[in-house]
């Protein structure tokens, strides 16, 4: 096998390995490992390499390469039991990885985790969008409100989504509302400062042309403050939901039955450790996911910005 | 480009006859000061101005001499410390559509079609989308840009984006034309094809149009009366009557009459602007 192997510092792994002498925990015989990984002729990897780069562009390509190079030495990682301050004796190699995940395709439940989680982010996030944008825009808007609440957002915001944790249980009847708190609380702030914000930015020069056309208090609100502050907040609302996500996944982690945040520890807690990493590739996709719905929400009311370039 | 005559009946009959003409602006013994102690600055000394309806007034003044103050104590966003505006009779106490106003910046609303603009003031006011959309086709004809109605302001360049702040400023039909710099920003050549064209809309509409510049033969080319500025605290220490024949075209800065308003107005910028500058040295 060494002989055949393209690179030199494999064979070398190799051959340490044989030496240092870990189990091999890997599922698969290093038989079929070979016909996956090691098998493929170098001239056919560098045309594939080629109309990759020709059909998709050099830097997707580069990505793709990238991805695969990280999978690559994840899977030689495992296999060899890599202990260079990072320890890679317990963790799960990328095929046992993938192989539960489609076991866990196949299982009901799984599906129940993600769509409780679902449930939990879009209450907390709907609740924290309103609230956020509505007391953004007054704090924006009058000097009176932004005296009035500032000041609890100066306390409250340093205050991470886990340090709530004891007090939202506390707080709420169950244990559902008091994660859903947490979540709605990881989104408010980024979505309140980042409508403050926009607000605050909005040129007063076109509030004065407003209000010479004959536009009320509530129609320059609505044609000219919200218009004027919609790219702040849906950066605003991008962030909050990427707080909200890990807020929530802290209250899964510690209490609750269900939830992707919730499967992802007690994999751990069964010792269940390639379901861990599907926990967390599926937390990793579904945030991604949501982040990319949030922007898609937000295009339509945006267009006109696309258009100005 | 020339301005296009617009022949709709309902904007006919949206335009005061010329014997009922609105837009008496009466400003007496108007002061304004902003802040408060230490930091009290005198914008405006007590002016008074008698500005008839229909009148075309150019506010000429160095830059800081309280031209804009004044103009916006007109606009209702200043309220004046003393003295008070009057509007045909009606105190002003905050902007009303009656009184347009087309600003230096561009301050179109960027997430909004230059239709979209135009017929603001109408739609805010309760008009239907079918009568907001005639409304902007007659003003998007009127200064030449119908192909653009889809567009958005980022799209149009400076002097057209400023056209469209006029129409947008008259689509409410006011009876009081406030315009503070506002072809500041173009190059000469735009700026006298608007000089041209703002002309043709006034005499359109007779309405009364206050106009703020710091450019003498802006000023002289395009009013009826130019009334310049001291420095800082600003007040009126000329009152010149330009007796131009109307309509005018850009030959007439030949005239002798043009030459000897221009030189006039120049001797009273240059009287004050150095009287600003040792004020400034002190
Ligand atoms: N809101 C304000 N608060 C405090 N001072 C102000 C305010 N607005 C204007 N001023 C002051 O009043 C004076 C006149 O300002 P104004 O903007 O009216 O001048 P201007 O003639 O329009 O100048 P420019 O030609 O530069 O536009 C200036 O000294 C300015 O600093
Ligand atoms: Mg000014």
């Amino acid at each position: 096998m060494s002989g055949t192997s393209a690179d030199p510092e494999l064979s070398a792994i190799e051959e340490t390995k044989t030496i240092d002498d870990g189990p091999d925990n890997s599922p698969t015989t290093p038989e079929e490992k070979k016909t996956f990984f090691e098998k493929i002729d170098l001239a056919q990897i560098g045309l594939v390499l080629m109309t990759m780069v020709r059909k998709h562009g050099l830097n997707f390509s580069a990505s793709i390469v990238s991805l695969m190079l990280g999978i690559l030495f994840w899977h030689y990682a495992t296999k060899y039991n890599l202990n260079f301050y990072i320890n890679f004796e317990n963790i799960p190699s990328p095929l046992k990885v993938w192989a539960a995940f489609l076991a866990q395709l196949a299982d009901t439940e799984f599906y129940i985790h993600i769509a409780v989680s679902m449930k939990r982010i879009i209450i907390g996030y709907v609740f924290a969008i309103l609230l956020g944008v509505l007391a953004g825009v007054l704090m924006g808007r009058s000097r009176f409100s932004r005296a009035m609440i500032y000041p609890y957002i100066e306390v409250l915001r340093p205050i991470p989504a886990v340090a709530w944790i004891p007090m939202a249980i506390l707080m709420w009847p169950t244990e559902e509302a008091s994660i859903i708190y947490i979540t709605f609380l990881g989104a408010l702030f980024p979505i309140i400062l980042n409508t403050l914000h926009g607000v605050e930015q909005t040129p007063e020069v076109l509030v004065r042309a407003a209000r010479s056309l004959g536009a009320s208090r509530l129609q320059i609100f609505w044609h000219v403050i919200l218009p004027s502050a919609l790219p702040s907040i849906g950066a605003g609302l991008a962030i909050g939901m990427g707080v909200s996500w890990f807020s929530l996944l802290a209250g899964e982690i510690i209490s609750g039955q269900y939830g992707i945040g919730y499967f992802t520890w007690n994999a751990y807690s069964l010792i269940n450790y390639p379901d861990i990493v599907v926990g967390m590739l599926v937390i990793g996709g579904l945030g991604t996911l949501s982040t990319y719905a949030v922007s898609l929400m937000m295009r339509p009311f945006l267009s006109w910005q696309r258009r100005a370039r | 480009m020339e301005t296009q005559i617009i022949t709709f009946e309902s904007h006919k009959n949206k335009i005061a006859p010329e014997k009922e003409r609105l837009g008496h602006i009466e400003i007496d013994k108007v002061g304004i000061t902003f802040g408060h102690g230490s930091e009290k600055v005198e914008a405006v000394k007590e002016t008074s101005l008698d500005i008839q309806p229909g009148e075309f007034i150019c506010l000429l003044g160095p830059s800081g001499c309280g031209k804009s103050t004044l103009l916006n104590s007109i606009a209702g966003y200043v309220t004046p410390s003393s003295g008070e505006v009057l509007v045909d009779g009606e105190l002003v106490e905050g902007p009303a559509p009656e009184r347009g106003m087309v600003f230096q910046q561009y301050s179109l609303f960027p997430w909004k079609t230059i239709s979209e603009n135009i017929a603001f003031g109408p739609k805010v006011a309760g008009n239907t989308e079918s009568e907001c959309s005639s409304i902007a086709n007659t003003f998007l004809a009127m200064i030449g840009l119908s192909k653009y109605g889809n567009k958005y302001p980022s799209e149009l360049s400076g002097g057209m984006q400023q056209r469209v702040g006029i129409a947008r400023a008259l689509a409410n039909y006011p009876s009081v034309l406030l315009m503070d710099e506002p072809f500041g920003a173009l190059d000469a050549q735009t700026r006298l094809m608007m000089q041209e064209n703002l002309l043709s809309i006034w005499s359109e509409f007779n309405i009364t149009v206050v106009f703020v510049t710091h450019d003498v033969d802006e000023a002289v080319f395009l009013a009826d009366r130019v009334l310049v500025m001291s420095a800082s605290p600003g007040s009126v220490i000329a009152d010149l009557k330009v007796n131009l024949p109307r309509p005018r075209a850009p030959e007439i800065a030949t005239s002798d009459d043009y030459m000897a308003l221009k030189k006039q107005c120049l001797d009273h910028i240059r009287a004050e602007s150095l009287r600003a500058f040792e004020q400034q040295n002190k």
